[in-house]
C-alpha cells in the first residue's frame, strides 16, 4: 500500500470512529445540528491535511471537537466583522490544547452527548424509516447516496426525506439539559429501539437488495458497542448488542445460492460467524448476572441457545419455550406467541402448537409468518388440503420474493405427494 | 528470552474497519507470523473480544467487587497479545516493527515474561 493510501485508510477509520462522539459534543456546544455538522466537516478537512504530516493526535475525538469549535467560532467572527481570517495552516496547533480539552470532555459528558444525538433521531413524530435514515446520515455519517441505496430509493427522494426529518427535529425542543436517572433510562430505551430498527432494516432484507443492506447490520452493531462502552453496566444494552451479534452471525447461512430463505434448522451451522457468536454469548452471560431481565436479554438468550446447539437436534427447546413464556410476560404480543408455538411444536408436537396459534388467527390474519407456520404444522399432521389453503394465503402475504419462493417449495411438494397418492 | 507483545489500539477505530481492511491486515500479519513460526520463535497468540464484553473483578476488597467493563478506561485498549522468543530487546523491537508494518496504528507494549506456563497447550477453542 502506498503511504498516501495508507494514511487515508487509517484517517478514514479514525474519522468514522470519532464522528458520533465528536458531533455529539459539537451539538452540545452549538445547540444547532447544521452548525455542528458543518463544524465537524471542516474539522475533518483539516485532519486530512494535518494528520499525515503531524501523525495522529493522541485523542482524535478531542482534536476534532476542538478544531471544529475553533473553526466555527472564527467563521462567526468573520461573518460579524468581515475581517480577513488566518488560513488553516496558521491556526494555533490544536495539539497544545488537546490534553486540557480531553480532560474536560470526560466520559460523563460524552455519555449524555452521544445519547442526546441518538435520541433526537428517535423523535416520536418521525416514522421509523425516517428515524433510521436520520441516524445513518447524522450519527453514522453515511452519504445520502449510500442510504438511498440501502433503502432502494432514488438519491433525491432520500435527500428530501432526510431534509424533512431534519427540519422536523429542528422545530422540536432539543433536550439540552442533563437528564435525570429516569429520563436517561427512557432515552436509552428509545435509542436501543432505534438501533434495533437500523439492524432489522438490514437483516430483514432479502433478494437482490439484501447484500446492499447488510452493512446496516454492521453499523447497528457498531452503534450498540459504542453505546455500551459509555453505558457499560446496562444489561439491556448488553442484551441488544448480543441479540444483534447472534442473529447477524447466521447471515452467511440464511440464504442459499438462489437467494431462497434457508430455515434455521436447515442452515449450515459451520458457516455461522464464530467471532460474533463468542462475543454475543459473552455479552448475554454478563447481562444475566444483573438479574434485571428485559426483552432484548430474553431474545438474546433464545438466540444464544440456537447458537450453542451445534446440530439442530441438540437445541434446548424446553428452555426456549420458557424464555418465550418470559417474553410473553414482558412484551405480550401475538407474534411472540407465534414464535413460542415453534418451540411447542418441537416439545409437544404439531397438535399442541396448532392449539396455541388458534387464538392468533384474528390478530394475525394479515401476517405472512402465521400462515407459513400454520401450513407447516398442518402439513406435518398430513392435513394437506388445509395446509395448501394456509400456504396460498402465506404467498399472497409474502413480503419478498424469497419468502414466496420458500412457501412455493412446500406447495410443490404437496402437489407432488397429491399426484403420487392418486 | 520470551517477550510478550501486548497490542494496544483504539478499539472504536478498529471496529470501524471494513471487512476488506480487516482481511488485508490479517493477511499481512499472517506473513510475519508464518516467518516467526518457521524460525521456531512464535509462542501463544490471542486476540481478545472487544472490551465491551469484559468483566473486572476487583479483589482489593472482601468480598471482591465485580464491575462491567475493562480494568482501566484508556484511549487505547488491550486487544490481544503475542508471545515471541527474542534474543534481546533490540531483537524484540525489530520484531515489533515488522508486526507494526503489517498492522499499523496503536502500539505494542513489549514486556519480557517472568514465568511462562504453557498449561495444557491449546485449549479447545471457540467452544462455548
Amino acid at each position: 500500500m502506498s503511504d498516501l493510501a495508507h494514511d487515508l485508510t487509517w484517517i478514514d477509520a479514525a474519522l468514522t470512529a470519532a464522528r458520533p462522539q465528536a458531533l455529539a459534543a459539537l451539538l452540545r456546544y452549538f445547540r444547532d445540528l447544521d452548525m455542528a455538522e458543518e463544524a465537524f466537516q471542516e474539522a475533518c478537512l483539516r485532519a486530512l491535511k494535518n494528520w499525515p504530516q503531524n501523525g495522529p493526535p493522541r485523542d482524535p475525538t478531542a482534536w476534532l471537537v476542538l478544531v471544529g469549535r475553533n473553526v466555527a467560532i472564527d467563521a462567526t467572527r468573520h461573518r460579524a466583522r468581515q475581517q480577513p481570517l488566518p488560513d488553516g495552516d496558521t491556526l494555533p496547533d490544536a495539539d497544545d490544547k488537546e490534553a486540557e480539552l480531553a480532560e474536560r470532555l470526560d466520559a460523563s459528558h460524552y455519555r449524555d452527548d452521544l445519547l442526546r444525538l441518538l435520541f433526537i433521531c428517535c423523535h416520536p413524530d418521525l416514522p421509523a424509516t425516517q428515524q433510521i435514515a436520520l441516524a445513518l446520515r447524522i450519527v453514522s455519517g453515511l452519504s445520502v447516496k449510500q442510504i438511498a441505496r440501502a433503502f432502494l430509493v432514488g438519491e433525491s427522494a432520500m435527500e428530501q426525506r432526510i431534509t424533512r426529518a431534519k427540519s422536523r427535529i429542528a422545530r422540536a425542543d432539543m433536550p439540552f439539559e442533563a437528564p435525570g436517572a429516569v429520563e436517561r433510562a427512557e432515552r436509552l430505551a428509545a435509542v436501543a429501539a432505534m438501533i434495533y430498527l437500523v439492524f432489522n432494516e438490514g437483516y430483514s432484507a432479502s433478494g437482490d437488495g439484501a447484500a446492499m443492506r447488510l452493512p446496516l447490520c454492521d453499523e447497528a452493531i457498531r452503534l450498540a458497542r459504542l453505546l455500551l462502552r459509555l453505558f457499560s453496566a446496562e444489561p439491556e444494552i448488553m442484551g441488544l448488542t448480543a441479540l444483534m451479534l447472534l442473529q447477524h452471525a447466521r447471515t452467511p447461512a440464511r440464504f442459499d445460492a438462489d437467494g431462497c430463505v434457508v430455515l434455521l434448522e436447515d442452515q449450515d451451522r459451520t458457516a455461522w460467524n464464530r467471532a460474533m457468536i463468542t462475543e454475543g454469548l459473552a455479552l448475554i452471560d454478563k447481562a444475566m448476572r444483573h438479574r434485571r431481565r428485559g426483552p432484548y436479554q430474553v431474545q438474546a438468550a433464545i438466540a444464544a441457545l440456537h447458537a450453542r446447539a451445534e446440530r439442530p437436534e441438540n437445541t434446548d427447546w424446553a428452555q426456549i419455550d420458557l424464555l418465550y413464556a418470559a417474553l410473553e410476560e414482558l412484551t405480550p404480543s401475538p407474534v411472540v406467541t407465534l414464535n413460542r408455538a415453534v418451540a411447542i411444536a418441537k416439545l409437544r408436537g404439531p397438535d399442541a402448537a396448532l392449539a396455541t396459534i388458534e387464538p392468533l388467527a384474528a390478530p394475525l390474519n394479515g401476517y405472512f409468518h402465521f400462515f407459513g407456520l400454520k401450513g407447516a404444522l398442518l402439513m406435518q399432521l398430513g392435513r394437506n388440503a388445509e395446509a395448501c389453503t394456509a400456504f396460498d394465503r402465506a404467498i399472497a402475504l409474502a413480503n419478498s420474493a424469497a419468502e414466496a419462493a420458500h412457501i412455493r417449495q412446500h406447495l410443490d411438494r404437496l402437489a407432488r405427494e397429491g399426484t403420487a397418492s392418486r | 528470552m520470551l517477550y510478550a507483545f501486548l497490542c494496544y489500539n483504539d478499539e472504536a477505530a478498529i471496529s470501524s474497519w471494513s471487512k476488506e481492511e480487516e482481511a488485508a491486515v490479517m493477511t499481512s500479519l499472517g506473513t510475519v507470523t508464518e516467518k516467526l513460526t518457521r524460525e521456531g520463535r512464535l509462542g501463544p497468540v490471542a486476540r481478545l473480544v472487544p472490551t465491551t464484553a469484559a468483566t473486572t473483578l476487583r479483589k482489593d476488597r472482601d468480598p471482591p467487587l465485580v464491575i462491567d467493563g475493562p480494568f482501566a478506561e484508556t484511549k487505547e485498549q488491550l486487544l490481544g497479545f503475542f508471545v515471541i522468543d527474542c534474543q534481546s530487546l533490540e531483537h524484540a523491537l525489530e520484531t515489533a516493527r515488522e508486526l507494526g508494518r503489517a498492522n499499523p496504528g496503536g502500539s505494542y507494549e513489549i514486556r519480557p515474561l517472568l514465568e511462562f506456563w504453557p498449561g495444557n497447550g491449546k485449549p479447545e477453542s471457540g467452544k462455548s
